[in-house]
This record gives structure tokens, C-alpha cells and sequence, in this order.
């Protein structure tokens, strides 16, 4: 670099490029040569220098420098002023750097702070989309009172940003200045209230998390983003899918009826014993008549959340995992455990949390995790706190039929050298044996055998559970009593001398002989012994004192004399309190008389319970759990609603929709109508993905649907005429379609009651398949989706070609709609609406496809109907606009299997008004159909203003003839006779079969059924593409893979036969070509072979 | 959520700290240090520490504690994960990650973090993404630096950030187009004392290295796909195509990325490859035990079992081990009381022993637990569970990429009770 200090700045701009190309060729090796550790020692006097100095290499270095000083946590305030003249630096990484020191030290200065303010003004506006949201973050990182306007100004403007990575940064730039300043609340919500109505996946999880921070209590603003966040949130980012996740159980918990009533115990009428908790109980008990179903938007978050499962992120598993253990039915939420128990290989951090979140979850549902009992067994090599966390697990786990082998398993923990985790043990067989009598008697004797123990801590703890367990059944057991008595001489511990201690005092009377011994053994170690231990001897001593006076009573007096004078408050209190009690005077009272009753009643024997047994109060997943209290912040999860709230706040869009369109009717701005699009679509999404969920909604609901469907309906043709609902009443009709579908995969049963809901849907399906084969791509793409979303998905792009073609207005905003659609299911895409190269679904989808054929080429002996090779649309006339009156029709063959009839052929009719009247009514009037031959009709339009047009549906079967449909076409005031005759290529639908396949199906087809012909081919038909392209626009083939370069096959099924129809051109030397078709319907063949003949010896 | 962050060496300093918010005293930590001293090993430290004001969650990797602190309720998974993110895209960058390489990239590793979180939420974590915003630093790099005055830092937003695949760079190139897939599989055992297997789970991940030029669309498809019990997937992965086809379609990030890992089940039958015969006795009396273990192969499929490595933890009674191998290095540390033999290869026709005395401390009684023993081997060209690849198929570009796959079998935690 030869370059002048004056130039320098524009040098160092190419030199970053440089920088940037040479980076994907270079790995990362050894860390940098700067030494900047060692530049401590440099006064801070020299650093200014730098920092004034003129050449940008200095003041790098300066700030590097500083920065160290920052990271190692030293203070280099003193030189925020020279620091911040550079803030306006060319130079990006010295600018960075500044900004690091900034947000650090601003908060410290902030008068001079302020004096970086402007050239934060300055780069919002910067066109720039990375420098305007660079400079809003540093902005609201500036903890200055003082710009909080500055700040509530640039928010509002960033979150209007064209750039979504802008309005990401506005979100979050809410909750810093919500934190600097709280007052600002009503103002910061009304900007989160505006993004939460985002569309971009980048923004979702930011907002979310500002919502939390901001107005947690607000869930009113979520209702009508409810169902957006639900379908986003595959697409969001894994952080914001956590956030989105949290904020959304606790909102449905609010917003739903428990999925734990009727309906589950119906389902689970066989594991309600296991499952059931006390709250449960007192649910059932105020049961409610009306039988349980699940709110589809309910069904919608739990369905939606269960691909994240499998994230790769652990916080994403857990909050999912939450999300279904506090939402879903309880028969539904076991698939979650699965998952849990993977992430028991990630690192011990997240073990940690993971196991003492399942701990919680398997004391309530042990089924959950019962089949995993293996994978909670311990290894010597894990640490302590995971051994003691998969110990809990066990023991929650243990039942009658696995019993056995965990204890077996408990043998070699108790022998394990962490001593810590032994005792654990010891406790852990106690609680088995108390809560499994079965093996009371084991563990008794197990835990007797080790008290043998050489370890001290184990015998200890073994004490103390054998204390507990003696307790419930102490009356055969004085044996043990006796042992343990003995055991006094060598023990030192003292939880376990005061736990023998106790022990023999409370069952003295079976152990007559030794109890005194043992108090006399204790008069004489009384002084050195432990507080608990001294407690317990007067206790024992005065239980003897009441029941053995006469061995005892000197004894007792002693060691109350001893008490009397101990150095602990605590013990010469009970001295004092015994002796009262147990001594007779004049003074004692009544109480005295009591003493025996006080003394020796009967104690409930203590419950072994797990330490985990009152986490639940927490939502799990939340530090709250994990630490067992209260965290700061903390939301709590309210109880589910006893009636569920309104439910339609959440589909607001729809209703409102239909009454501002009678009030803007005819006066729409086109703004508006974009954004109705937008929401429109997406509501059409989720309700159709409710829709398609057929086996879990029940009956009842599907018919709700229905109604619901038919009354907007009605909306949508009432004001059908004018330009805005054109497009919505479309993407209706769209989801109208898909319902219908969903009704003809139910069961026939409910058939009956929907007629009359699909006899109205029926005529709005012409629309939206009039553009059908414009959008072959993206429908062939979907197909690798579920049926029913296919469906749904192939549908809208067709939509918005549809209404491309009217108006050309909102076509723009449309794009990314389309996009958005097309995107979505692939499944990980984001709907992006910038500018940015983004590879479109164009790209992908022919790899998509080629990657199906591949797939059924693979799976050989299947012969399925395949998408139609995509070619362009050719319409016939059906009825001129001069014969018509006005009315003018088109058809084509759409090339689609037909909704109607599987021996259908689908025919698409335009119909158009070229009159400058309203034509009403129209409808298909008399048919004239050869035998055999049906018809399915599209339902009246009940009008068509002038100049415009619709495209509508109907079905035909032809019988594989291609004989004439004749029909009548009617107007309120004319018919007028048209008819339609299919071109042979049209009454066929292509299948794809394998190479193999193919060949023993010609096999079988050849002698009378095979007819072939020798053809001239004109010579720029002899390229593949070509003869592809040109037998496919002639008949709806589909291409069969071929081994030979000169041999083309092509295959398809009569429409309404079904048969086979195989068609073979073999290109020979000397440009003939031999032309092959093999089917059972010789007619067709034929036919299909003299047409076939002109296609490929034309030019 | 995420406060700040403070980088703490094995010796208790403080060695790096950042903040997002307000600063936070470092003062902060003395109750990390006081539990830390509580919990005597490194690896019992609790990762959440509640202090009156703060709460403080803690991942420990490379021998750095990694602390967070944090003000109010956070899902503390979202905060380990973070951390986990973090020392994985160091260890991206530096190659290492460690305290020497920390304070030599301060600058780097502070612009970074920077990136990752604003105001406490993460903000990129995508190294694709990072990568473009800020260069790691690379000899080559820093030269031109240091004499063109360039930077390390890009100014232009990363594409991927806003496109949707926001895990691959754009404008990828690479002269030799390679894709190189490695299915590793890892098998975590206990197996009993008499010989029997207690519990095994084969732990699978398929890591992958892909340079190809431009946004190629890649399939993978497996022969036998019904296998993988449980899948996790980089985000790249086209669920919904798993869903429905069982085949993994997806547009790679560009370099070194885990494309899927996977968990088959302790219900199948899992193929233990290695058996260990041990005999070790103590006596009560004398102060010499027996020690005797030998190492042989099982269920291999033919393949050779290689870095083989025995650990085990001697009891505390063990004072000095006198021992021979028939083949390796074996070593035994008396302070700590750890035995480690280097076996290496199994020669099934002479199979590898260890065979000697134990002194033990005298009078003391003997220990009431036989050592555990911890098996380490790897076996090349095989995926013990039978995963086996069926295609590698690559749409949207048109040159023809080189493909590799290669199968490995690991031990995980295999453990053997004695």
C-alpha cells in the first residue's frame, strides 16, 4: 500500500474486500501474532496518543488494546474522550470497537456520551440494513436517561424498517430501554403490539422475548398473532423458538379447557389409577356434562411443536417437552420422554437439568418413563450430582415388577467409593421398601446387613432408614432393636447414635433387659456427646423413668443434673421441661399425670417421600424448578379455565373482515387490501391445518367447522363484485375446497349432514383450479409433504396466480405470499420478504421432483399416477361471445385427477361477460349424453358483473371414447348448446413406473393390443427434450425412465378404465423413427397413434 | 436474560468478563468460588448457584468455567445451551479452546460476543454467520492486516442472516467440490461382573464436511432407515421429508457441521464388541491383592477392535501396583490412584493381558469394592448398529461433487463392574 495518510480510508475499504475473498481459502490456524497482553504496561498517556493520532493502524491498535483492558476487567475510563472522537471512524473495525467501549463505559460518562449521539442519527438512516441496525443497538445500549426520547423515536422508525434484521433489532432495543426507563411502558407497547403482527421468523422470537419483559400480562395482544406464532415457529430460530414456546404454554393455559377430563379418562379409562393425582380427583368431581373437545388452535400448538422435537438444541427439546407435559392430553404427552432421555448424552450441564426435570415428571406419570428405567442407571464415572439425580429417578420409577432388579443394581451403588452417593442409596432402598411392602422385609434385612458396613457413613445412613422402616412396623423386629443397641459402642456418628437412641427409648418395652443398660452406658459419655445425642438420651431416659422407675429413676436424675448445667440453651430447656413433666412435686399439676400419655403415644411413622415431590408447583423447564423457589420474575402458570374464553378472539380477521366489507364496499385502498391478504391467508392456513387433523377433533367439531365455513361463505359472495374481496373471497374458496376434502375422507356417516355445506361450496372451485398447470412446479413440489397438506399448499399459488391475472395492483405484494407459501413447505425455509438473492423455490423443486421420480424408480413395482408433465395450457372455445350473446366460454383440460370422480376427466370453463349487463344465473342446463357417459356440473353462478370473468370446474366422464358431451349452457334468459370433444390425449392420467416394469408390461401387452407405425422424424425433432415436450403436449403422458438414449417410453391410464397405455418411440438410423403403443383399449391406441404420428414429423 | 460473562481458569481467575447490560460486579463470582470449594471437584460444582441478586449458571469445558450471570427467570437450559454454543464456535475459531488462546484473541473473542448476544439474547450463533461478520483470525490473515491496515471485521450483512437457509454463506467456491460424511457410532455399556451386558445403547451422529460450491441441494438415504430410534437433526434438515420418506434432505452449511445424531434404543439388541476377563482379589489378611485382566474380542464382524485403552480407579486402599502387560504401556499414579493401560490392537490370536500384584496399605481393611473398569476402542469401517448409507445425491448445481463416506465404531461409556 503506497498510500498517503489522505487516502487511506477508501484504501482500507478495498483492502477489506481483499480480506473477505481470501477468507474461505484460509482455515483457521495458530491465534494472532498481537501480543496484546503484553502492551499492559503502556500508559494510558500513550494510548491517547494513539487514539489522536492520524493514521487508523495506530488507533487500532489503541483500541484493541483497550479492549483487552475491558476484558480483563481493568478501568479505562479516563479515556472515554479520546475513545469517542473516533466513533464516526471509516474504519469498520475501529468503529466496532469504539461501540464495544461504549456500551461499557458510556453509562459511567454520560455527558460525553452524548456527544456520539449524532452519528447514531446519523447511520439510522444510512441505507445500509447491517449499519442502521448496528447503530440502533448501540444506541439502546447507551444507558443514558437523558436520549430516552432519542430512543423511542428511533424504535418507532426501525419498526417500520423495510429490513426485518432491522425491526429484529428494534425488538430488542425495547426491552433495554424499558429497563432504563419504565415509564415508557404504554408507548413500548404499542410498537411490540406492531411487531408482533410480523410476519418474518426473524422477528418472532425477539418480540416474543420483549413481550415477556415488557407486558407479560398483556395476552390480549396475542390472541390474533396466536395462530401466525403457532405455524412460525418451526421457522424461527432456535432461541426464539424457546422464548416462543414458554410464552405460549402459558397463554393456552389460560386460554383453554383441561385436556384432562372426560375425554382422557375415556381413552385411558385402564391407567387412570396410575396417572391420577389429587387434582385431578377434584376436577372429576365437578365433572361437566358436555363431552371434552379439544380447541382446534389447542390441537394446532401441541401438533405444531412436536417436530421440535428433534432439534438439535437442547433448550428447544426441554421447552417443548413442557409445553406438552403442562398442554397436552396426558395420553399424548409420553412421546416427549424419548427425547428427554437423548439428551442424557449431551454434556453434564444440561443432564443436570434434563434429570432433575424428569425426576419431577416421573413421580406423577411413572409410565412415561418406565421403559427407559436402563438409561438412568449410573456409571462410576458420572459426577455426584447425576448420580444422585438419576438415583431419585430409580426409586420413583421402582414397582412391584422391576423391583427386584433395581435393587440388585442398589447393591453395587451402596458399594460404590463416592460415599456420598452410597448413603444416597441407602436412603433411596428405604423409600422402595416403604413404598413396595412387598419387599419391605428385603431391604430390611439388606439394610441390616449393612450395618455390618465397615464405612461409617453407610452404617450411619443405614441406621437412620432402618429407624424410619422399624417405625411402621416395629412389633417384629425387636431382634434388630437389640442389634442396633449394640452397635452404640462403635458407631460415632451422630444422626445414627440419636436415631438408635430414639429407637430404643420408643420400643423400651420390648427391649426391657438392655434399655437401662444403654441409658447407664450414656450417663457415663453424656458430656462428650453430640446435642442431638444428648436430646435423645433424656428423652430415653425419661421415657424409662416412666415406664422402668425402678431400675432407672437414679439414673435419670443424673443425667438430668447434667443437663441441667450443659453449655447448651437447647438442652437445659428440655432439662427443665423433662423434669417438670416426669419429676412428681407440689407444683406439677395436672399435666404431670399426662406425662406417660405425652411420653409414649403413638407416633406416625414418617412418610419417605421424594425431595422433588413439591417441584411441581413450578413450570417445569424454568429456573424456578431447578432451584426449587421462586426466581425473580417468574411467571406462574395459571390453572386451566373452567369455561374456555371466547374462542374467536383468535380468528378476529374473519368476522371483522366480513363487516368492513359491507362498510368500505367499493372504496377499498389498496393498503388495506394487502394487509387483509396477508392475515387472510394465514388464517386459512391454520384453520386448514386444523381442518385436516381428522382422527383426534371430534364429530361434533367438524360440524361446527362446517357451519362456520358455509356462514363466511356467504360473506365472501355478498360482496364477491368488487376488486378487494376478489381476492379473499379466492383464498376462501381455496380453504372451502380443502375442507370439502377433508369431508370426503371422513367417514360416509356424517356424509349426510354436510350435503348441504358442499353443495354451496361447490361452485367456488372453478377459480382456483382455472391456473392449475401454471403452478405444476410447486404443487409437484409439495407432494413430498402429508396428503393433506399438499393439498392445501399446491392450492394457494394458484390462488395468487389467479388473481394475478385481474389485478395487477396487488400483484406486487403478492410475491412474497407466494413465496411465503412455497417456502413453507419445505418445511425449514423462512418467508423472507428483501431483496436479498434468495434462492427460489424454482430452484429447488426440479431437484425435488427429479429426487421423486428417483424415488418411485427405486420402489419399482409400484405404478403410481403421477403429476402431469407441466405444459402450456390449451384452451378450446366453447361458446363465442357473438353466438353466446355476450356470454363467451372457454374450457381446457386441466390434466388434474378429478375431484369428482375417479373416472372423471376434469374440465376448467371459463366463463366470461363481454356485455355491459350483469349476467345472472348461469348454470348448465339439459344434457345430451351418449350412454354410459356422466357428468358432473359446477353449481349456478348466481351472477357475472360485466368485463369480468370465472373459471370454473366440472367433471366428465368420457368412457374412453372420445365422443362428443353435448349441453346446454344457461343464462337467466337464454341457453345456448355447446359441446365438448377431449382430443384422445386428454382421457389419460400419466403414471411412472420403472424401466423393468415397463418392459414386462409391454411384454404382456403386445400380439392384437400393440400398434405401431414407422414415421418420418423431422430433423429438430430427434432431440429428447424435444420429443418429450412435443408427446406430452399432445397426451397427458408421463415419462418412464429410459436405458437406451434412442428409445423414449411414455406411459399413462385411460381415465376411466384405468388401463394401461404404453407408448414407445425408438429413434432409427436415417431419421425414422419407429412409434410403438401398447395398450388393451386398441380404439384409443390407435387413435392416440394418428395423432401422435403428425406431432413428430412435423417440424 | 444473559447479564455477563465471566471466563474463570482452573485456579479461580477471572480471566475474561463481559457484560450486555449494566456492569455486575465481579465480586459476583466469590459465590461461584465458595461453592466451587464446597464441591471439591471441578465436575460437582452445581451449574446453577442462586446468589442473593443474582443467579449464576456455569458450564466447566476445557477446563474453563464458563459463568453466566443472569437477573430474573430464564429457562436455564437456554443459558447452558448458549454457553455450550459459545465454547463450540472458539473452539470454531481458534482451532482450541483455551485460556493462552482466549487472551491471545481477546479482541476476536470480544467481537464475537458481541454478536452473539444483544442486550443478553442470542443474536448469531450460526458460525456460518459469525464467520462472515467477523474473520477468525489465520497467520495469513494477520500478516496482510498488520501491513494493509485491513480488518478482521466484514460490513456488509451476512446474507445468510436474512435468507432462508440462514446457516449456509452465500457465494460459496471451491476448486475441488467434496462432501465427506462420517458416521460414528458410539456404544455406552455397563456390563455385569459375571459378563452379562447390564444395559447398551449405541449413541450415533453424522458428522459431516462439505466444500461444495454454490447452494447445492443434498439427499441422503439410508438401506435400512427404520434403525434410527431417535433423530436429532441440524436445522438444515427437511423435517417433514424425514417424516414421511425417511430421507434426509437439506442445503449443508458450508465446512465441518453435525448433521444428525441419532439414538438406537436399549431395546435392540446392541452387538457388545470387546469382552474383559478379569480376576481381582483382595484379601483381609495379607497386604498383596491379585490383579488379572485380559481383553478379547467379541462380536467384531470381522474387523479389528483398535485403540484399545483401559482405565480404572483404584480403590483408596491401593498403595502400588507391581504389573506386566503382555503387550502396551500400562501406568498407575499412586496419588490419584488411577491405572491406565494402553492395549492398542487386538491380536485375537494372542489376546492382550495385564497381570501382577496390588500392595495395599497395612492393617487397613480391604476395600468392600472392586475397581471399575473403563473400556475405550475404536473399530474402523463399521457402524456396530448396521446404519449403512444407501445414496448421496446432489440437485441444484450443476458439476459432479466427490462423495466419501466412512463408518466408525467408538466405545462411549463402557463400563465394566468387576
Amino acid at each position: 500500500m503506497s498510500a498517503s495518510s489522505l487516502g487511506y480510508n477508501e484504501q482500507g475499504g478495498e483492502a477489506t474486500e481483499l480480506g473477505q475473498e481470501a477468507a474461505p481459502t484460509t482455515a483457521p490456524s495458530a491465534p494472532a501474532a498481537f501480543g496484546l497482553f503484553s502492551s499492559d504496561t503502556k500508559k494510558s498517556e500513550d494510548l491517547k496518543e494513539m487514539l489522536e493520532s492520524s493514521k487508523d493502524s495506530a488507533k487500532l491498535d489503541a483500541m484493541k488494546r483497550i479492549v483487552g483492558m475491558i476484558a480483563k476487567g481493568k478501568n479505562a475510563s479516563e479515556l472515554f474522550p479520546a475513545v469517542v472522537k473516533n466513533v464516526a471512524s471509516k474504519n469498520i473495525e475501529i468503529k466496532k470497537l469504539v461501540y464495544v467501549y461504549l456500551m461499557r463505559y458510556a453509562e459511567e460518562q454520560q455527558d460525553v456520551a452524548l456527544l456520539s449521539i449524532s452519528t447514531f442519527q446519523r447511520a439510522l438512516k444510512d441505507p445500509n440494513q447491517l449499519i442502521r441496525a448496528s447503530a440502533l443497538r448501540v444506541l439502546s445500549s447507551i444507558r443514558v436517561p437523558i436520549i430516552v426520547p432519542i430512543m423511542m423515536l428511533a424504535i418507532k422508525e426501525a419498526s417500520a424498517d423495510l429490513s426485518p434484521y432491522v425491526r429484529k433489532n428494534a425488538a430488542h432495543a425495547i426491552q433495554k430501554l424499558y429497563s432504563l426507563d419504565p415509564e415508557q411502558k404504554e408507548m413500548l407497547i404499542e410498537v411490540i403490539e406492531k411487531l408482533l403482527k410480523d410476519k418474518s421468523t426473524l422477528v418472532a422470537g425477539s418480540v416474543v422475548m420483549a413481550f415477556e419483559e415488557v407486558c407479560p400480562d398483556r395476552i390480549d395482544l396475542i390472541h390474533k398473532n396466536y395462530r401466525k406464532l403457532c405455524n412460525l415457529l418451526v421457522d424461527v430460530e432456535e432461541w426464539g423458538q424457546v422464548v416462543i414456546i414458554h410464552m405460549l404454554t402459558r397463554y393456552a393455559r389460560t386460554q383453554f379447557v383441561s385436556p384432562w377430563k372426560e375425554g382422557d379418562v375415556l381413552e385411558e379409562f385402564n391407567e387412570k389409577d396410575f396417572y391420577e393425582t389429587d387434582e385431578e380427583q377434584k376436577e372429576k368431581d365437578q365433572k361437566v356434562k358436555k363431552p371434552y373437545a379439544m380447541d382446534p388452535d389447542h390441537r394446532l400448538l401441541i401438533r405444531n411443536t412436536k417436530p421440535l422435537l428433534q432439534s438439535r438444541n437442547a433448550a428447544v427439546v426441554m421447552a417443548v417437552a413442557q409445553l406438552y407435559w403442562h398442554l397436552a392430553p396426558k395420553s399424548e404427552a409420553g412421546i416427549v420422554s424419548k427425547s428427554l432421555v437423548r439428551l442424557l448424552r449431551s454434556n453434564r450441564e444440561v443432564q443436570y437439568i434434563v434429570l432433575q426435570n424428569i425426576a419431577t415428571m416421573s413421580i406423577q406419570r411413572k409410565g412415561m418413563f418406565e421403559p427407559y428405567l436402563k438409561s438412568f442407571y449410573v456409571r462410576s464415572t458420572d459426577p455426584t450430582m447425576i448420580k444422585t439425580s438419576k438415583l431419585e429417578i430409580l426409586t420413583n420409577l421402582a414397582n412391584e415388577a422391576n423391583i427386584s432388579t433395581l435393587l440388585r443394581e442398589f447393591q453395587t451403588y451402596v458399594k460404590s467409593q463416592d460415599k456420598q452417593f452410597a448413603a444416597a442409596t441407602i436412603q433411596a432402598i428405604g423409600r422402595c421398601a416403604t413404598n413396595i411392602s412387598e419387599v419391605t422385609d428385603t431391604c430390611l434385612n439388606g439394610l441390616v446387613c449393612l450395618l455390618s458396613n465397615r464405612d461409617e457413613i453407610v452404617v450411619a445412613e443405614s441406621v437412620v432408614v432402618i429407624k424410619k422402616l422399624l417405625q411402621t412396623q416395629p412389633a417384629h423386629h425387636s431382634e434388630i432393636i437389640k442389634h442396633m443397641g449394640k452397635l452404640l459402642d462403635t458407631i460415632t456418628v451422630p444422626v445414627a447414635r440419636a436415631s438408635i437412641l430414639w429407637l430404643i427409648g420408643e420400643y423400651c418395652e420390648r427391649v426391657p433387659k438392655i434399655a437401662p443398660d444403654v441409658l447407664r452406658k450414656m450417663a457415663q459419655s453424656f458430656t462428650s456427646e453430640d446435642d442431638l445425642v444428648k436430646l435423645q438420651i433424656l428423652n430415653l431416659g425419661a421415657k424409662l423413668y416412666l415406664t422402668n422407675s425402678k431400675q432407672t429413676k437414679l439414673l435419670t436424675q443424673y443425667i438430668l443434673n447434667l443437663g441441667k448445667y450443659d453449655q447448651s440453651y437447647d438442652i437445659r430447656d428440655r432439662t427443665r421441661f423433662i423434669r417438670q413433666l416426669i419429676v412428681p412435686n407440689e407444683k406439677s399439676g395436672a399435666l404431670s399425670k399426662y406425662a406417660k400419655k405425652i411420653f409414649l403415644a403413638q407416633k406416625p411413622a414418617p412418610l419417605l417421600e421424594s425431595p422433588f415431590k413439591d417441584r411441581d408447583r413450578f413450570q417445569l423447564g424454568t429456573l424456578s424448578h431447578t432451584l426449587n423457589t421462586k426466581a425473580t420474575g417468574y411467571l406462574e402458570l395459571s390453572n386451566w379455565p373452567e369455561e374456555a374464553p371466547d374462542p374467536s378472539v383468535r380468528n378476529v380477521e374473519v368476522i371483522e373482515l366480513g363487516k368492513e366489507q359491507l362498510v368500505t364496499l367499493g372504496k377499498v385502498k389498496k393498503e388495506k387490501s394487502t394487509e387483509k391478504f396477508y392475515s387472510e391467508s394465514e388464517e386459512e392456513e391454520s384453520a386448514s391445518t386444523t381442518d385436516t387433523e381428522s382422527e383426534s377433533t371430534s364429530e361434533s367439531e367438524k360440524e361446527k367447522n362446517g357451519k362456520e365455513e358455509s356462514s363466511s361463505m356467504e360473506n365472501t359472495e355478498s360482496s364477491s363484485s368488487e376488486e378487494l374481496s376478489e381476492s379473499e373471497s379466492d383464498s376462501k374458496e381455496s380453504t372451502a375446497k380443502k375442507r370439502f376434502k377433508t369431508i370426503e375422507e371422513s367417514d360416509s356417516d356424517n356424509m349426510e349432514k354436510k350435503k348441504k355445506v358442499i353443495s354451496k361450496k361447490n361452485k367456488s372451485f372453478d377459480s382456483s383450479d382455472a391456473e392449475s398447470s401454471s403452478t405444476e412446479e410447486t404443487s409437484s413440489d409439495s407432494k413430498s409433504e402429508s396428503d393433506s397438506e399438499s393439498d392445501t399448499e399446491s392450492k394457494k399459488p394458484k390462488i395468487a396466480a389467479a388473481t394475478k391475472r385481474k389485478e395487477m395492483a396487488v400483484q406486487e405484494k403478492k410475491a412474497p405470499t407466494k413465496q411465503e407459501v412455497s417456502l413453507l413447505d419445505l418445511d425449514d425455509f423462512n418467508p423472507v420478504s428483501t431483496p436479498v438473492a434468495v434462492p427460489t423455490p424454482a430452484i429447488l423443486s426440479p431437484s425435488l421432483v427429479a429426487d421423486l421420480e428417483g424415488l418411485s424408480v427405486s420402489k419399482s413395482s409400484v405404478i403410481d399416477v403421477s403429476t402431469p408433465v407441466f405444459v402450456p395450457m390449451k384452451t378450446h372455445e366453447l361458446l363465442h361471445r357473438m353466438s353466446g350473446k355476450g356470454l363467451a366460454a372457454h374450457y381446457h383440460f386441466s390434466r388434474q385427477p378429478c375431484i369428482y370422480g375417479d373416472q372423471m376427466v376434469s374440465v376448467q370453463v371459463t366463463l366470461t361477460n363481454t356485455t355491459d349487463q350483469k349476467l345472472e344465473n348461469i348454470h348448465i342446463g339439459e344434457k345430451k349424453l351418449p350412454t354410459g357417459m356422466k357428468m358432473h356440473v359446477f353449481n349456478p353462478i348466481e351472477f357475472l358483473e360485466p368485463e369480468e370473468s370465472i373459471t370454473v370446474s366440472m367433471g366428465i366422464d368420457f368412457c374412453d371414447s372420445t365422443q362428443t358431451a353435448s349441453f346446454q349452457l344457461c343464462t337467466k334468459e337464454d341457453h345456448f348448446s355447446v359441446n365438448i370433444q377431449p382430443p384422445v390425449g386428454e382421457l389419460l392420467l400419466p403414471v411412472t413406473m420403472a424401466e423393468k416394469d415397463f418392459k414386462t408390461e409391454q411384454g404382456m401387452l403386445t400380439g392384437m393390443n400393440e400398434t405401431s407405425a414407422t414415421i418420418t422424424v423431422a430433423p429438430q425433432n430427434s432431440t429428447r427434450l424435444v420429443i418429450l415436450e412435443k408427446v406430452v403436449k399432445a397426451a397427458n403422458l408421463g415419462l418412464v425412465p429410459s436405458g437406451q438414449d434412442n428409445i423414449h417410453r411414455f406411459a399413462a391410464k385411460t381415465v376411466h378404465s384405468g388401463s394401461l397405455m404404453l407408448v414407445t418411440v425408438e429413434l432409427k438410423e436415417g431419421s425414422t423413427a419407429q412409434l410403438i403403443i401398447n395398450t388393451e383399449k386398441t380404439v384409443i391406441g390407435s387413435i392416440l397413434l394418428r395423432e401422435l404420428k403428425p406431432v413428430l414429423s412435423q417440424g | 436474560m444473559i447479564h455477563s460473562l465471566f471466563l474463570i481458569n482452573s485456579s479461580g481467575d477471572i480471566f475474561l468478563e463481559k457484560h450486555w447490560k449494566s456492569v455486575v460486579s465481579r465480586s459476583v463470582c466469590d459465590y461461584f468460588f465458595e461453592a466451587q470449594e464446597r464441591a471439591t471437584e471441578a465436575e460437582n460444582v452445581p451449574p446453577v448457584i442462586p446468589t442473593p441478586h443474582h443467579y449464576l449458571l456455569s458450564v466447566y469445558r476445557h477446563k474453563i468455567f464458563f459463568v453466566a450471570v443472569i437477573q430474573t427467570e430464564v429457562p436455564p437450559l437456554f443459558v447452558i445451551e448458549f454457553l455450550h454454543r459459545v465454547v463450540d464456535t472458539f473452539q470454531d475459531y481458534f482451532g482450541v479452546c483455551s485460556e493462552v488462546v482466549i487472551k491471545d484473541n481477546v479482541v476476536v473473542v470480544y467481537e464475537v460476543l458481541e454478536e452473539m448476544l444483544d442486550n443478553g439474547f442470542p443474536l448469531a450463533t450460526e458460525s456460518n454467520i459469525l464467520k462472515e461478520l467477523i474473520k477468525p483470525p489465520t497467520i495469513l490473515r494477520t500478516v496482510v492486516n498488520t501491513i494493509t491496515g485491513s480488518t478482521n471485521v466484514g460490513d456488509q450483512l451476512p446474507t445468510g442472516q436474512l435468507s432462508v437457509v440462514p446457516w449456509r454463506r452465500t457465494g460459496v467456491k471451491y476448486t475441488n467440490n467434496e462432501a465427506y460424511f462420517d458416521v460414528i457410532e458410539e456404544i455406552d455399556a455397563i456390563i455385569d461382573k459375571s459378563g452379562s451386558t447390564i444395559t447398551a445403547e449405541i449413541q450415533g451422529v453424522i458428522d459431516a464436511c462439505v466444500k461444495l460450491t454454490g447452494m447445492p441441494d443434498l439427499t441422503l438415504s439410508f438401506m435400512n432407515p427404520r434403525l434410527l430410534d431417535d433423530v436429532s437433526f441440524h436445522p438444515c434438515v427437511r423435517f417433514k421429508r424425514w417424516e414421511s420418506e425417511r430421507i434426509l434432505s437439506f442445503i449443508p452449511p458450508d465446512g465441518n457441521f453435525r448433521l444428525l445424531s441419532y439414538h438406537v434404543s436399549a431395546q435392540n439388541l446392541v452387538a457388545i464388541p470387546v469382552y474383559v476377563k478379569h480376576n481381582i482379589s483382595f484379601r483381609d489378611s495379607s497386604s498383596l491383592g491379585r490383579f488379572e485382566i485380559t481383553v478379547g474380542p467379541k462380536q467384531t464382524m470381522g474387523k479389528t477392535v483398535e485403540g484399545v485403552m483401559v482405565t480404572s480407579q483404584m480403590p483408596k486402599g491401593v498403595l502400588n501396583m507391581s504389573l506386566t502387560p503382555s503387550q502396551g504401556m500400562h501406568t498407575f499414579d499412586p496419588v490419584t490412584k488411577l491405572l491406565s493401560w494402553d492395549v492398542g490392537k487386538i491380536n485375537p490370536q494372542k489376546l492382550p493381558s495385564l497381570k501382577g500384584t496390588m500392595s495395599l496399605q497395612a492393617g487397613a481393611s480391604k476395600p468392600d469394592e472392586n475397581p471399575t473398569i473403563n473400556l475405550q476402542f475404536k473399530i474402523q469401517q463399521l457402524a456396530i448398529s448396521g446404519l449403512k448409507v444407501n445414496r448421496l445425491d446432489m440437485y441444484g448445481e450443476k458439476y459432479k461433487p466427490f462423495k466419501g463416506i466412512k463408518y466408525m465404531t467408538k466405545a462411549g461409556k463402557f463400563q465394566v463392574r468387576t
